[in-house]
């Protein structure tokens, strides 16, 4: 997945002069995880800006070369560290424009999640504060092919774009990606595996644990559809409601904690749209309502994994 | 630098700061109607900073306002009909009735960028398109003001340290009106002079009067020309008062009432008119005339707010995102090719002239690279510090070379 983040940043500067790059340490050291490795030798220190350690203004400068006419692309080091810029996001870039009508195209991307031990400030999913806030988009990849195309569609998007990067998947998730120029469109859900008897919602790195849990449930005779959201803001409505209507039943898992998680939002917009086809409760298995913990026992209770979730399936299914 | 005025310029800035004034006087009495539907801040006694460094920009340069710099927007090309809807939540106004007060900005044609009411953000934004600009080819400097208080937020701090090592083309100028809300300066920051916080980040600064229009307009457009010429952003400090409260509905009785009379009688508009008088710049016609043309301004400007519509509630949930309504193409001053390989492929290495070796160090006078250039209202212009040497225009480093 990373190589195809590299790719898409690759492909997009050589497109479009107008994308340029700036964050901590991602010129000549390449980035944290060398996601930009190679960028700055190719597009040069005017396009491949290090920064100093200061969020605040890598998303404040990112805005005012947005309003020029630019693309660029903000890297946060850990995605953690996009709370230190949470008001330049959600006052300045969410509502320009909505407020004065002046666009915002860019995008702030970064590595995100648990799994690796990275404990309280490493692993966080801090997407649903974004997800709260209208005028921002949010994306979310769970495979390479997706992070490379959705990545390119959100840097020629005229609006700003959160791009979550997993990092458990960075290295873990290989794939053969066709050669060649293409994009996955923003808010656009799809269905990773076709099911009859209940549907899992998930992204990210819990999208793999829903797949792997649904080979689980198949060979017990349950067949699970499972959704990948791929985009959290806006939310593919269309694709989730078409899917309840079929199974009837949703169980939504999220690595994000659980309290004012997407599966609450996902669990209304059901309710709204599709109650009189669920045949039992929306439920969800997400993480604990806790800090991420570093140490590996507690950070691996903290975390789903395949058999909550399908035991989580098979309560689900009962019904 | 020998900057002067020609006698068309001098009427002009007595224009914008008069009209700022009158614009205000009348929303005071729209307030006071219940015609203003938010809150209203007043820039009275800050009119000749707001007008004073405006006006040293080119049309290509940017600005951004903050809530007291009505006057800067005048002189960008704003009318007051656009303060006036804004302020009075109208359909007509620049946000349309989405955002109040001076929260309106135009991306196309005079190059304003809108502020939002956090304190500090909109100095590493202007940076941003000062970076923009410099990568563009454009030439432009952008502008952007902040208060006493302002200066105590991270996002200042943050913005102006990316400006310094970007060397970026941005003018930041402290209104130090003596009051953050209630709060006095000193409480604020230590210093006599916030000015002395460009030391810090290795840029130059002036100190200016900043009740005196023209020593304002003249320091701003020598660091507005020295930005431009590439030597890094400037900051420069006005000192001034806050003669209302923080907004119309704070009396101020927290300020010492012997201080609003200090600076009453150093009010910028009745200084800058004897001053016009004084240097036979104008008489009593042209001066009548000049205020017959802002009254008939601000009548037309008037009428036309108060017949204009409140916007339709269906207008609420319209362009939270950008559909294809705007078409994002920059505007280019420079070969695209500098920017794509081959041209533009380097050897990804830092040059580190000195090691940071302690020994190898300048003595801090001689490494004043910074100077703090007082400008007060008799026309006296000295260095701060003897030891200071005077701009040197610095050439612009590769951006691989790691200097002190």
């Amino acid at each position: 997945m990373l190589e195809a983040i590299r790719q898409a940043l690759f492909e997009e500067m050589e497109r479009d002069p107008a994308v340029v790059l700036l964050g901590e340490d991602l010129g000549v050291y390449g980035g944290a995880f060398k996601v930009t490795a190679g960028l700055l030798e190719r597009f040069g220190w005017e396009r491949v800006i290090d920064t100093p350690i200061s969020e605040t203004a890598i998303v404040g400068a990112a805005v005012g070369m947005s309003y020029l006419g630019l693309r660029p692309v903000a890297e946060m080091q850990f995605i953690d560290f996009i709370a230190c810029c949470f008001n330049q996001l959600t006052n300045f870039v969410a509502k320009s424009h909505y407020r004065w009508g002046a666009p915002v195209p860019m995008v702030v991307r970064g590595p995100s999640g648990g799994g690796v031990h990275g404990g309280p400030f490493h692993s966080a999913n801090p997407e649903m504060y974004f997800v709260h806030t209208p005028g921002l988009k949010v994306v979310y990849p769970s495979t390479a092919y997706d992070a490379k195309g959705l990545l390119k569609s959100a840097i020629r998007d005229n609006n700003p774009v959160l791009f979550f990067e997993h990092k458990f998947l960075y290295r873990r998730v290989k794939e053969e990606l066709p050669s060649g120029d293409y994009t996955v469109p923003l808010g656009k859900a799809v269905v990773r595996r076709e099911g009859r008897d209940l549907t899992i919602v998930s992204y990210a790195a819990m999208m793999h644990t829903s797949m792997e849990a649904a080979e689980v449930l198949a060979k017990e005779g349950i067949e699970a559809e499972v959704i990948d959201l791929r985009t959290l803001l806006p939310l593919d409505r269309e694709t989730l409601l078409a899917s309840v209507k079929k199974t009837n039943k949703i169980l939504v898992v999220h690595e994000d904690t659980r309290t004012g998680g997407i599966a609450g939002e996902i669990a209304a917009l059901v309710c709204e749209g599709a109650f009189e086809d669920l045949d039992g409760p929306v439920l969800r298995v997400t993480s604990l309502d806790t800090p991420v913990p570093y140490s590996p026992p507690l950070e691996e209770r903290f975390l789903p994994d395949v058999q909550r979730v399908a035991a989580a399936a098979r309560d689900l299914a009962r019904y | 630098m020998k900057i002067s005025l020609r006698r068309e310029q001098h009427l002009e800035l007595y224009y914008y700061m008069k009209l700022n004034r009158a614009l205000e006087e009348q929303m005071v009495r729209l307030f006071r109607q219940n015609k203003i539907v938010g809150g209203l801040y007043s820039s009275l006694g800050q009119e000749a900073i707001s007008v004073g460094t405006a006006y040293a920009l080119e049309p290509r340069d940017w600005l951004a306002p903050m809530i007291r710099n009505i006057g800067a927007l005048l002189v960008k090309g704003f009318k007051p009909r656009d303060i006036l809807t804004q302020h009075m939540a109208k359909y007509t106004s620049p946000t349309l009735g989405k955002d109040g007060t001076s929260h309106f900005g135009d991306l196309k044609v005079r190059h304003v960028v809108s502020p939002i009411s956090m304190l500090g953000d909109l100095i590493p934004v202007m940076t941003g398109i000062a970076m923009a600009g410099s990568y563009l080819g454009q030439k432009i400097v952008a502008m952007t003001w902040i208060g006493d208080g302002g200066t105590s937020t991270g996002a200042f701090h943050e913005g102006i340290n990316l400006a310094a090592v970007q060397k970026a083309a941005l003018v930041c100028i402290i209104e130090n009106n003596q009051w953050a809300y209630s709060t006095p300066v000193r409480r604020q920051v230590p210093t006599q002079d916030l000015a002395d916080r460009a030391k810090a980040y290795g840029i130059p600064s002036y100190v200016v009067d900043g009740n005196d229009v023209v020593s304002v307009y003249q320091v701003s457009k020598e660091a507005v020309e020295r930005c431009r010429s590439g030597q890094g952003p400037i900051l420069i400090e006005a000192k001034t008062m806050r003669m209302k409260g923080h907004a119309q509905h704070d009396a101020a009785e927290y300020v010492p009432k012997a201080m609003f009379e200090y600076w009453k009688a150093r009010d910028p508009l009745d200084r800058y008119e004897k001053h016009l008088t004084a240097s036979k710049l104008w008489d009593a016609q042209t001066k009548a005339e000049i205020d017959a043309r802002i009254e008939r301004e601000l009548q037309e400007d008037l009428e036309f707010a108060e017949s204009s519509p409140l916007p339709p509630p269906e207008l609420v949930e319209q362009g939270v995102y950008c559909e294809g309504c705007h078409t994002i193409e920059p505007d280019w001053r420079r070969p695209k090719e500098e920017l794509v390989p081959p041209k533009s492929s380097v050897a990804a290495v830092w040059e580190v002239e000195d090691f940071g070796a302690f020994e190898k160090r300048e003595e801090p006078a001689a490494a004043a690279k910074h100077s703090t250039v007082l400008a007060s209202g008799d026309g006296r212009r000295h260095p701060a510090q003897p030891s200071a040497r005077k701009g040197k225009a610095a050439k612009t480093p590769t951006r691989n070379k790691v200097r002190r």
